[in-house]
This record gives C-alpha cells, structure tokens and sequence, in this order.
C-alpha cells in the first residue's frame, strides 16, 4: 500500500517540472525557453507554444520590474507541467505582491496619442492563457497561477 | 535581438532579427531615438526575422510612433510582419497604429 501510495505521488510529482531563475530581463530567454520545451514535449501547437512562452515572459517581466523593484537578485521559482490536458505554471517570488487582477484593462482602441503605455503585458497573459489566479501571503509569499488548454485555440 | 539599417533619400529601413523582450527592448529604442535625434520621422521596421516581440516591444513602437507622427513629420510603417506577431498586435489593437506593408520595398516605396 505504502508503496503503491508512493508511486501515485512520483506519477503526478513528475508531471511538474521546477527551476529557480534569478530575476533579471536577461533570463527571459532561458524561461520561455523552460515553459516552451515542456508545451512542445506535450504536443502543443506552434501558436500555443508561442502565446505559453509570451504569457510566461509577461509574467516574469511583472515580478521583475514590479516585485522586485527594489529587491536585488530575487528569485522567480517556476513550476511547469502538463496535467489532464493543461499546461500549467506556478510561478513562485518573494516580492512586493503584484495581483495582475488589479491592472485594469488598457486602451486598445483608442488613437496613438490617447493609448496608455502600460497595462498591455498583464492584458496578453489575459487573453494568451485560459486561467489566471494569484494569491499572496507573508508566509509563503506570491503565487501566480496559469493554465492553458491544449488544442483550445489553434 | 540583431538589427542594421539601410539609409534612403527620405526614409530609413530597420531590419529587425531575433527576439525583442524586456531585455533587447530598450537596445530598439536606442536605435530608433537615433534615428528621431537625426530628424529621421520615416522609418520602416523590417520584421522577416523577427522570432518574438513581448508588449515591451509594443511599448517601444507606440512611443516611437508617437515621436516620428507628432507634427506629421513622418510615420513608422511594418514590413514582413511575421503571422505569429501579427496576431499579437491585433490582438492588442495596434494592427490600428501601424500601416503593415508585405515587404520592405514596398513600404519605401509608399513614402
């Protein structure tokens, strides 16, 4: 039974993979690259890969610039796995909390001068995935959650 | 990120390769500010190599286009915009700020 048991937690244990990155822009590269294998391993289409990377990137750009504004060589634990059908990604920090759902909806419509300048990374990770939760505690910090099903959008 | 330029009569092309992130952004926008700081308002974005652009891209090009069209001095136009890039900028309306050419003779032709 205990083995049994053990097997059950090692099968939906290695659905996650999980690796610390220290946040800096120039390791957006090496995170999209991360989310991106494992949506490519699951089979996900060039169009979703594209919108998990970019969703991945906007998120980690956030915690960068915003979380860590003031924090030096912070960390952003990511956790990406591919489960009943989703990719998911917990992206973990230490940080001031940033909630994306307290960034209202840019201006997409409006002439150049009137556009507002910001707001348009939390609106892509909106529109690119299919969910999108954070929660923030003293104890164990931010977490952002993002999911993506596969063959939803082309 | 990689970029060069050709330098016409009356407009620049900035060919543009790679990927444009929070990271390579602010090298575009060096690049294009020099080309502002010289009175260069017309400019063409060649993006055929383009493998990525995030919305710090996209903030690049809105401040760049509001620069080169203040005082209808000039304007940046797109060219080869690849389709996975495109559907970012139409998603995120700025399909409406920019004239999208097929490629970049095209585009210099049309200044």
């Amino acid at each position: 039974m205990a083995a049994f048991v053990e097997k059950m937690w090692a099968a939906i244990y290695f659905k996650m993979n999980k690796s610390v990155f220290t946040a800096h822009f120039e390791i957006l590269d090496e995170i999209r690259e991360f989310v991106g294998e494992i949506a490519r391993r699951n089979g996900f289409s060039d169009k979703e890969i594209y919108a998990i990377q970019c969703a991945a990137d906007e998120a980690s750009s956030n915690i960068i610039e915003h979380a860590y504004a003031e924090i030096e060589n912070g960390k952003i634990e990511i956790e990406c796995g591919f489960v009943d059908g989703e990719l998911k990604i917990v992206m973990r920090d230490n940080g001031k909390p940033f909630d994306p759902s307290s960034i209202p909806e840019p201006n997409i419509k409006g002439d150049l001068f009137e556009r507002e300048i910001g707001g348009l990374g939390v609106f892509l990770m909106r529109k690119l995935m299919d969910k999108i939760s954070y929660e923030s505690s003293l104890e164990s910090g931010n977490k952002l959650t993002m999911l993506k099903i596969k063959g939803d959008s082309g | 990120m990689e970029t060069s330029i050709k330098k016409y009569k009356n407009c620049d092309l900035v060919t543009l390769s790679g990927r444009v992130d929070s990271s390579t952004a602010p090298d575009l926008t060096k690049i294009l500010d020099s080309l502002t700081g010289d009175s260069r308002y017309k400019i063409i974005l060649d993006m055929s190599d383009l493998e990525y652009m995030s919305s710090a891209g996209f903030r690049t090009l809105l401040s760049s286009q509001r620069e080169c069209k203040r005082f209808n001095r000039g304007e940046i136009l797109l060219a080869s915009v690849p389709q996975i890039v495109k559907e970012a900028l139409d998603l995120t309306g700025f399909d409406e700020l920019f004239k999208i050419f097929d490629n970049g003779a095209d585009a210099v032709n049309s200044f």
